[in-house]
């Protein structure tokens, strides 16, 4: 029994030095003169914006890997084509890469001198240090979640489904939306908050495509970073437990999807 | 003919699973595809559906080409091994879909599906989901579900091999019943030799992805075509070159004329029959089949040299 | 284990007709795949590449990006080891043991993969930093960095063996206790061998993520070149100072890391399918 004390209490212990502690005091840190304080910092105009253009980049890149995610995992576990073990390597880059080489990689191809860049320009499109350019870090970075969730769930459930309503006389589309999607649902579910997630919190490679121009391409999370950097601190706790808050929801959510494979059976309808 | 497949070849791979397979199948019939785990039986079912595309060969159902034809358009209902039920719908909705996929009226759907329930003796279970169901009821959901968009043809893949052995006997006696009323061409896969006798008017016997025979459950026992289908359709013995079932033995303690030498090895009482357990001097074993009042009359015991003779041997030329 | 046995199981053959158009999704995960990720690491490799080998090696290796990556590889490892036991311990408490509020400490896990890494760092900065309280200030050191490593590959360990732990039969536990074998000896033995595959994957993952970590790091290491400048850091100060050559260098360096990485954890796996039974 003592041996499994000293887990217990090593491992818990780690934890707590690790992670509750310090989360802990930033709650703590952002709320000990009450939410007047709180309240001021976070409706300070440039965080106001930051959150913004924060939650601008996460309702398009999501609903985008959500859709991809859907079709990819599709491709790689029904369709066995040459190219497909060449996806299914691909998806997972994303969260085995350091964000700096993503945001370098995209400074680099639309940037001034980059494959795209000059031709973008002549357009009058702007990539880097705008919209565009957080959009496209933010994708990349929350490619893989929708995927890695789908593909083991359209593994285990196999084709039979889909072939019944095949010889039902259900079409490809009818066999989709009725079989396939309402059997994936809970996977998609949970690979969309794990992609929210991502989105909001990207940090490395908005830092670099965004310039982070404070009212104007400033993610929460560079205002963050800023609000640091300028001995702001109460205003970087503050964005920070907005954020930490959000993070929270997200385990919340996770925790409620997370048995999904046990109540298939019996949420239908 | 309800059913025809000519000179089907299919492949994984390098792996044969059809090798220029032909059948037909009669209106109205029900007919067993029988054969080994790997013999081809169940791809047979899938091209025959749609569900796998031949290689090479023609399928026609009903008279009409359906070689290309996808599984949407080929009128064949198909109950898979495992019912592939779908998990998110109830019931009454799993019954409903293939009508409801074809946008039928309401109300023709409704009438349809609980006159099915009611058929399949699910009446009652409609709001209940798959996973509520024994494997018996999920079994009948899944034909239930199979016939609501009344298929010319019905495919059932190894249906009674996911369930324990007494549901399995009344379910064979009850879809005998079904097949009877409702007349609908019927193909079956079974492994099971006993079932494919039981049930069907005709049986395909399959192996290594081709046809070994095709003949009506009774000429299949007595007048096999070859080896494969002696050994894999009944029980038999092999004596020396020769092939005899055992109950095709009879036994006596003195040698007459043609008879051969064989010692007792086990005598095993099973009810009315009785199960003779020989072994002869070059150690060949045979396994004799006598009633209970055959085997009582000849005192029969362990250890006892008994000389026999059979009746139907039969000898194949490779 | 289960899930790679589903994949083993299903692999050899993805029967039947697919059902719509294989091409179609094919083809549309393909292009936005090549779009969103294979595009802009091509620009890269090339803007790496440009000027050849030796000029390659040339702006990669210079004294201070030697440092950088010789001090990333070395907190990676770091980062490994620790991960590997106190991974292998959360999880183990997690299955096997029980006290109150341990469905609570299940969610706490996946607290660092929610969580933005800049808010982990500030964090860190807040109760292990000058103003903490705590009598201790890890600001501008190693131990800094390696803490906001560590914060960040908390679940990697732990979310890759508890379910094997939760799977592995206590019959063969039962078994080796009934053939006289003490606790240790099982779980080096029994427990272990099962559990290595998930490991290696789970310190895998880990090292990918140490290695390439940027958003916790930036705040606690002061990004001072030779003593806490990380590989990521030095990509992004490169670029700062406008050195696109230099940057994309060492970013190629970070990317064929991360690719050998995700090509070893395919490799455990197939491995491990391969001796699963």
């Amino acid at each position: 029994m003592t041996a499994r004390r000293l887990i217990r209490f090593g491992s818990l212990g780690y934890l707590a030095l690790i992670l509750v502690a310090p989360v802990g005091l930033i709650f703590w840190r952002a709320f000990e003169h009450g939410w007047h304080p709180f309240w001021v910092a976070i409706s300070n105009p440039d965080a106001v914006h930051a959150l913004k253009l924060t939650l601008e980049v996460t309702l398009v890149a999501v609903p985008l890997n959500t859709v991809f995610g859907v079709l990819c995992g599709l491709a790689i576990v029904r369709h066995r084509m040459p190219g497909m073990g060449l996806v299914n390597a691909l998806v997972d880059l994303p969260m085995a890469l350091s964000p700096v080489v993503v945001g370098l990689s995209l400074y680099l191809l639309y940037g001034r001198q980059g494959w795209f860049g000059p031709w973008l320009t002549d357009h009058g499109v702007r990539v880097l240090f705008a919209y565009p350019g957080i959009l496209l870090a933010t994708t990349f970075v929350s490619l893989p979640f929708v995927v890695r969730e789908v593909v083991p769930v359209l593994r285990e459930i196999g084709t039979e489904q889909e072939e019944a309503a095949a010889t039902l006389g259900a079409r490809a589309f009818t066999t989709f939306r009725r079989i396939t999607l309402p059997a994936i649902r809970w996977a998609v579910a949970y690979g969309v908050v794990l992609t929210t997630a991502r989105s909001l919190g990207e940090f490395g490679a908005v830092a670099i495509v965004s310039g982070g121009i404070a009212g104007r391409t400033q993610t929460l999370t560079q205002y963050v970073q800023a609000s640091y950097d300028n001995y702001s601190q109460t205003s970087a706790y503050a964005a920070a437990v907005l954020l930490a808050g959000l993070a929270i929801l997200t385990l919340l959510l996770m925790t409620k999807l997370r048995p999904r494979e046990e109540v298939h059976g019996n949420r239908g309808a | 003919m309800a059913i025809e497949a000519r000179n089907v070849t299919k492949r994984f791979g390098d792996f044969v699973a059809l090798d220029d397979v032909s059948i037909e199948v009669e209106s109205g019939s029900l007919t067993a595809l029988l054969g080994p785990s790997g013999s081809g039986k169940s791809t047979l079912l899938r091209v025959i559906a749609g569900l796998e595309r031949a290689d090479a060969g023609d399928v026609f159902i009903s008279g009409k080409e359906a070689t290309a034809l996808a599984p949407q358009k080929r009128g064949v209902g198909f109950v898979f091994q495992h019912y592939a039920p779908f998990k998110h719908m109830t019931v009454w909705e799993n019954v409903a879909f293939g009508l409801s996929s074809r946008k039928r009226p309401k109300a023709e759907i409704a009438k349809r599906v609980d006159e099915l329930l009611e058929l399949v003796q699910l009446k009652g279970l409609g709001k209940r989901y798959p996973s509520q169901l024994s494997g018996g009821q999920r079994q009948r959901m899944a034909l239930a579900r199979a016939l609501a968009p009344e298929p010319e043809v019905l495919l059932l893949d190894e249906p009674f091999g996911a369930l324990d052995a007494r549901v399995r006997v009344e379910l064979r006696e009850w879809l005998l019943r079904l097949h009877d009323e409702m007349h609908v061409t019927t193909i079956f896969v079974t492994h099971d030799q006993e079932e494919a006798l039981e049930l069907a008017d005709s049986i395909v016997v399959m192996n290594k992805g081709r046809v070994e025979q095709i003949a009506p459950p009774r000429q299949l026992y007595d007048e096999p075509a070859n080896e494969f289908v002696m050994s894999f359709v009944g029980p038999v013995n092999k004596l020396g070159d020769a092939w005899v079932r055992p109950h095709d033995i009879e036994l006596r303690h003195e040698p007459n004329g043609s008879t051969r030498e064989a010692q007792i090895e086990r005598v095993v009482r099973l009810g009315f029959e009785t199960r003779v357990d020989l072994v002869r001097d070059d150690g060949e074993r045979l396994h004799v089949q006598l009633t209970r009042d055959e085997a009582d009359q000849l005192e029969l015991d362990a250890g006892d040299i008994v000389y026999l003779r059979t009746r139907h041997e039969r000898t194949f030329t490779a | 284990m289960s899930q790679l046995a589903v994949d083993a199981a299903r692999l050899p053959r993805a029967r039947g007709r697919a059902l719509g158009r294989p091409a179609l999704s094919s083809g549309l995960a393909l292009g936005y795949l090549s779009v969103i990720v294979l595009v802009p690491l091509a620009a890269l490799s090339v803007k790496g590449a440009q000027g050849g080998w030796h000029h390659f090696w040339q702006v990669a290796w210079n004294p201070e990006s030697k440092a950088a990556l010789e001090l990333t590889l070395g907190l990676s490892l770091a980062v490994v080891a620790i991960n590997a036991i106190t991974g292998t311990a959360l999880a183990w408490t997690l299955v096997r043991d029980d006290f109150p509020g341990k469905g609570i400490v299940n969610t706490l896990i996946d607290l660092p993969f929610a969580l933005p890494t800049i808010v982990a760092g500030l964090t860190l900065l807040a109760l292990y930093g000058p103003t903490g309280g705590v009598g201790v200030n890890v600001a501008y050191t190693r131990w800094g960095v390696l803490l906001a490593l560590l914060f960040v590959t908390l679940p990697f360990v732990v979310r890759t063996v508890q379910p094997v732990l939760i799977e592995l039969d206590r019959e063969m536990e039962e078994a080796a206790a009934s053939l006289g074998a003490n606790k240790l000896t099982i779980f080096r033995r029994i427990v272990f061998p099962h559990l290595l595959p998930a490991l290696l994957s789970g310190v895998a993952l880990a090292f990918a993520r140490a290695i390439g970590e940027f958003g916790a790091v930036i705040l606690i290491s002061g990004n001072l070149p030779f003593k806490t400048e990380v590989a990521s850091l030095y990509v992004f100060q490169r670029l700062n100072s406008g050195d696109e050559q230099g940057a994309a260098a060492l970013a190629v360096l970070l990317l064929v890391i991360s690719l050998g990485v995700l090509l070893g954890i395919g490799g455990v796996r197939r491995w491990a399918v391969r001796h699963d039974r």
